[in-house]
C-alpha cells in the first residue's frame, strides 16, 4: 500500500483529515493512475479510506482526493447520476462512480474490501479517470442526435400522440455517460464503430413521429461501421446506468434497416 | 467536422449512395446459418447414423451418391454455404481484431484466395466427379 502523499497535496486538497465516523469501516480502494508528465504506462496506486456502507465510490475518491492526494484527478459534476460525468471501471464493470454504495461491494464474512476503480476503457486516458470523450462525441454527432424536418415549419407545436412518445421513451433516457459504448468489445477495436450510445440516441429520433430525417440516420447506421458490427454481447444492457434497454433499440434499428422501404 | 444540414428545403436526400453490403452480409449468416443446420446434421445423420455409418463409405458409395442430382446438389450447397458463411464469420473476426490496416488487408487476402480456392476444388470435383475411373484396390 502506498504511503499517503499528504505532504505533496495540491490544488484539491483541503488539508487535514476529518473524523472517522461512527461505524465506518477502512477499505481499500485500488486506482489506476496515469500522469503522462511522468509515467509511461498505467499503474495502480492503492489508498486506505474509512468508509461507511452508505457511501458512494464517488465519495471514497472525494476523501482520496481532498484527504490523501490532491492529484488524484476524475470528472463529477452533479454527483447524482444525471450527469454522466463520472463513469468509470469498478470493479471489472462501468458503473457511475455516484450510483454504487460502498455496502453493495463489501467482501463477505468480515473479510477486508478492496475496491478497484480504472477509467473507462477504448478511450484515451488524458490523467488518471479522465478520458478524452472526443472519439465518444464524434460518433453521437455522426447520428445527427437533433429533430430534422422538412416543408414549412407549423406555427403551434408539434403534435404527438402517448403512443408515438412512448415508442421511443427507453432511448431518451440517455445521459451520454459512456458506459456501454466503453463496455463494448467491437468498440474497444481500433475500427470506427459508432458504438451503443450513438445508436441509441440515433434510435432516439428514427422512432420519433415528429422526425423527418429517419431515412438519412439509418444510411449513417447501415454503413461499415454502423449496427451490423453488433454481436449482442448485452455489454451494453448490462452497463447503462439509466437501464436503457441498449441492445434492444440496436435490435430495433436493424430491424427498421431490414424492412425499411 | 461540419454538421450543416444540405438543402434543407428538398425532401429526401438522394439515397442508395451507400452499399448495402453489411447488411445483406448479416441477413446471408442468419439465413445461411438456417440452411446449414438442415444440411449439415442431414448430412452428419446420412453418413453416420443411418445404413451402417461411417464403415460403408468408399469410392462405390461416393460415387453412387454424386450420380444423382439431388445428392450433387445437396453437397454443392453445403460446400458453397458452409464456405462462405465461415469466410465471412472469419471476416467479421479480423475487422474486429486486426489492429492495423496493413495486417487486416493481407489476413483478408489470405482469406479470400483460400475461400475461392476452396470453392473453385469443390465444385470442379462435384461437377467433373468421373465414377467410371477404375479403382486401384
Amino acid at each position: 500500500m502506498t504511503a499517503a502523499t499528504v505532504t505533496q497535496a495540491s490544488a484539491g486538497s483541503r488539508g487535514d483529515q476529518p473524523p472517522v465516523p461512527d461505524g465506518a469501516i477502512t477499505v481499500t480502494v485500488k486506482i489506476m493512475r496515469f500522469n503522462p508528465e511522468l509515467d509511461s504506462e498505467p499503474r495502480w496506486e492503492s489508498f486506505g479510506v474509512p468508509a461507511l456502507p452508505t457511501d458512494r465510490v464517488l465519495n471514497l475518491l472525494h476523501y482520496v482526493k481532498w484527504y490523501l492526494d490532491g492529484t488524484l484527478t476524475f470528472r463529477r459534476s452533479c454527483a447524482h447520476g444525471i450527469c454522466g460525468s463520472d463513469a468509470m471501471q469498478i470493479n471489472g464493470v462501468n458503473r457511475l462512480a455516484c450510483k454504487v454504495l460502498v455496502k453493495d461491494l463489501m467482501a463477505g464474512g468480515g473479510k477486508h474490501t478492496t475496491i478497484t476503480v480504472a477509467p473507462i476503457k477504448g478511450l484515451p486516458v488524458n490523467k488518471d479517470l479522465l478520458v478524452d470523450m472526443e472519439p465518444f462525441m464524434e460518433a453521437f454527432r455522426a447520428v445527427k442526435p437533433f429533430l430534422i424536418t422538412y416543408g414549412n415549419e407549423p406555427t403551434r407545436e408539434r403534435i404527438q400522440s402517448a403512443t408515438d412518445r412512448e415508442r421511443f421513451d427507453d432511448t431518451t433516457k440517455c445521459i451520454l455517460c459512456a458506459c456501454c459504448t466503453t463496455s463494448c468489445p467491437v468498440f474497444w477495436n481500433e475500427g470506427s464503430y459508432f458504438g451503443p450510445a450513438a445508436i441509441v440516441n440515433a434510435h432516439r429520433f428514427i422512432f420519433d413521429s415528429r422526425d423527418e430525417g429517419s431515412q438519412e440516420r439509418l444510411d449513417i447506421l447501415n454503413d461499415a461501421e454502423g449496427v451490423w458490427r453488433c454481436r449482442t454481447t448485452f455489454n451494453c444492457t448490462d452497463a447503462c446506468p439509466r437501464g436503457i434497454q441498449v441492445t434492444k433499440a440496436i435490435q430495433e434499428v436493424k430491424r427498421a434497416l431490414l424492412f425499411r422501404r | 467536422m461540419t454538421l450543416a444540414l444540405d438543402k434543407p428545403r428538398a425532401p429526401r436526400r438522394p439515397s442508395a449512395r451507400r452499399s448495402n453490403f453489411e447488411l445483406a452480409s448479416w441477413l446471408f449468416m442468419r439465413i445461411s446459418g438456417l440452411a446449414l443446420i438442415v444440411l449439415v446434421l442431414g448430412h452428419l445423420l446420412i453418413m453416420n447414423i443411418l445404413d451402417g455409418g461411417v464403415h460403408r463409405i468408399n469410392f462405390a458409395f461416393v460415387a453412387g451418391r454424386w450420380s444423382s442430382p439431388f445428392w450433387q446438389f445437396w453437397d454443392l450447397s453445403m460446400l458453397w454455404l458452409a464456405e462462405i458463411h465461415g469466410g465471412n464469420g472469419l471476416r467479421t473476426v479480423i475487422n474486429d481484431y486486426a489492429r492495423k490496416d496493413a495486417t487486416r488487408f493481407w489476413l483478408k487476402i489470405m482469406l479470400y484466395v483460400s475461400m475461392v480456392l476452396i470453392l473453385a476444388l469443390g465444385s470442379y470435383v462435384i461437377f467433373t466427379f468421373d465414377a467410371t475411373i477404375p479403382t486401384t484396390n
